[in-house]
């Protein structure tokens, strides 16, 4: 059984302005997010993603639908039960939202003043989280004499102060630089393995699922519009949305300028070879070529790995006499996916 | 000079009324304050303990009673005062007053400087399971303290201000000091021998109020 399931979910406001329409922040979600997952959910702003993982803990009620977690149905919990769900899950921010008025040692021991841990059990907890988040040494500052990504590994011993079993991350990066936001990812992937916290992760960051997420969903105008393990959406993305968000960290087929500006600057026939399921390698491909005699040149694309399974786009402009070129991509098209760019692009 | 020096017993008197009637007023009225301004806050909309209702009420009740000018307010409320602590005139009376026209001032200065907690600091409190009224309480007030004490001190310096009226009904301090000693005598450095010493007062109650804001801000 997931550990987290949403039935046909949808959540609406009232309209803005009276007589105008209901706002579908989410709309007729389906999601199974099974223990040990880190599940990316990946969307432009406005599509619906942060509303979507904050019905998960109830800070937003749903308007329909179901959701359970952890065997339990969310959407009929009363205020106390709804406090007992949400210590058993951990939530960082965009923003940190770390209490200013208290110290760091003070920021992560408040999870536990709530849950009414014994007061000499609170000290050692909270050391031991600092110690897991290096931030040790800064127990008695305060969050405004730390750095961005030190604040937010405070918010991640935060969320972790009561062993929750799920850790929500909302955008946990989009205020981070690229350095510190690996840091930050690092200590996210850490959670998982080392205390098998299941992850829910926010983002609108392609390379954050890239780095961290084992499953994705791509959210869109409140729906979900394509899911499943990441290797399968990065690597055959079916619609239009997940396409541009897997663009931003792979370059596919060239199109419109682009490839007008490849075809300035590269005479012969502009062929892509897709690598796509995992396995299949460049070699033979490069070697048909080379029978054939074709002369080629590599233009545009590039190969990505994702747990281990490599699959890209590769972009040759291809030179040759007589039917060499077609004798080459037949040997090849089996074996490959075979893109040739029209000749007036 | 040879006019103040006589006077200067009651003088020293009146500083005290002064501070006895602007120091219960503040206790009083800034716990009704804090009250209402944590009513106005928390029941607005997307809040705590939203109730369109009743932010409503208490909204319109502080609109009605907050701009009523003090000296109007303290004949109209004396019924009431009457009522309530069973005179109505002489310091006992004007501090009842004060401290109710204060708390309707009061509740607005708490409400603003609450709305400038981030509502993502109150949202992760929610997130790890706090209750809405430990968040209140634990988090909320500490988190606004360091505008809140200047919010206060602000409200100190008005209290020194309205309490000088306090002659009209009896009371005492320096406002009745200066008018009936200085003003209706033709006494013009008794008069502002008051001055002075409300001076003094402002001066040193802004001191400790920036003083004890910087130590909750830490700058």
């Amino acid at each position: 059984m997931p550990l987290i399931s949403l039935r046909d979910v949808t959540k609406s406001y009232p309209p803005s302005q009276r007589g105008g329409p209901v706002v579908n922040a989410v709309e007729g979600v389906n999601l199974d997010i099974d223990a040990g997952d880190i599940y990316g959910i990946i969307g432009y702003s406005g599509a619906g993603k942060s509303t979507l993982v904050r019905l998960i803990n109830a800070l937003e009620q749903a308007s329909s639908g179901s959701i359970v977690v952890d065997g339990d149905e969310v959407t009929t919990m009363k205020e106390g039960e709804l406090r007992r769900l949400r210590l058993g899950i951990g939530m960082v921010f965009q923003q940190f939202n770390l209490f200013n008025s208290k110290t760091v040692a003070g920021n992560v021991a408040y999870p536990l003043e709530v849950a009414k841990t014994k007061r000499a059990d609170i000290a050692p907890r909270v050391a031991e989280l600092l110690d897991f988040v290096g931030l040790a040494d800064k127990a008695r500052n305060y969050p405004e004499q730390l750095s961005g990504g030190q604040k937010q590994r405070v918010g991640i011993a935060r969320a972790l102060a009561t062993s929750p079993r799920i850790l929500l991350a909302d955008e946990a990066t989009s205020a981070l630089d690229p350095e510190t936001t690996h840091e930050v990812l690092d200590l996210l992937t850490r959670v998982n393995t080392e205390f098998g916290v299941t992850i829910v992760v926010i983002t609108h960051e392609m390379d954050v699922i890239q780095t961290l997420a084992t499953k994705v969903a791509v959210m869109d105008g409140g729906r979900i519009v394509e899911q499943g393990d990441v290797f399968d959406v990065f690597s055959k993305p079916t619609e239009a949305s997940s396409r541009r968000f897997v663009s931003t960290v792979v370059r596919g087929v060239p199109s419109g300028a682009e490839l007008v500006a490849l075809r300035q600057r590269h005479p012969g026939r502009i062929v892509t070879f897709s690598f796509r399921d995992g396995n299949t390698s460049q070699g033979p491909v490069f070697l048909a070529l080379a029978e054939a005699g074709v002369a080629f040149e590599l233009i545009y694309g590039g190969i990505n790995d994702i747990q281990g399974r490599v699959f890209g786009h590769l972009t040759l402009a291809l030179t040759a006499d007589g039917d060499a070129i077609d004798r080459a991509l037949a040997a090849i098209s089996p074996q490959v996916d075979v893109t040739e760019a029209p000749n007036h692009g | 000079m040879d006019d103040l020096i006589p006077l200067l017993p009651k003088l020293w008197q009146a500083s005290y009324e002064t501070l006895y009637i602007v120091g219960l007023s503040l206790l009083f009225g800034g716990i009704g304050g804090l009250i209402l301004g944590l009513g106005l806050y928390t029941t607005r909309s997307n809040s705590l303990f939203a109730n369109r209702p009743v932010f409503g009420v208490l909204n319109v009740l502080v609109n009605v009673f907050r701009p009523i000018p003090f000296i109007i307010f303290l004949a109209a409320a004396q019924p009431l005062a009457r009522f309530v602590t069973g005179t109505g005139i002489g310091n006992t009376a004007i501090i009842f007053t004060l401290s109710l026209a204060a708390a309707f001032g009061i509740s607005r200065i708490v409400e603003q400087n609450l709305l400038t907690v981030q509502p993502g600091v109150i949202e992760a409190a929610r997130s790890v399971g706090a209750s809405r009224s430990r968040i209140m309480l634990t988090l909320l007030i500490p988190e606004a303290l360091g505008p809140l004490i200047l919010g206060y001190t602000f409200i100190v310096v008005a209290l020194v201000d309205m309490s000088a009226v306090a002659g009209y009904v009896g009371g005492g301090g320096l406002g009745t000091f200066a008018i009936q000693y200085g003003y209706r005598q033709f006494h013009p450095v008794v008069t502002w021998a008051a001055v002075l010493v409300i001076i003094v007062i402002v001066q040193l109650v802004q001191f400790l109020g920036n003083y004890l804001a910087r130590k909750a801000l830490r700058r």
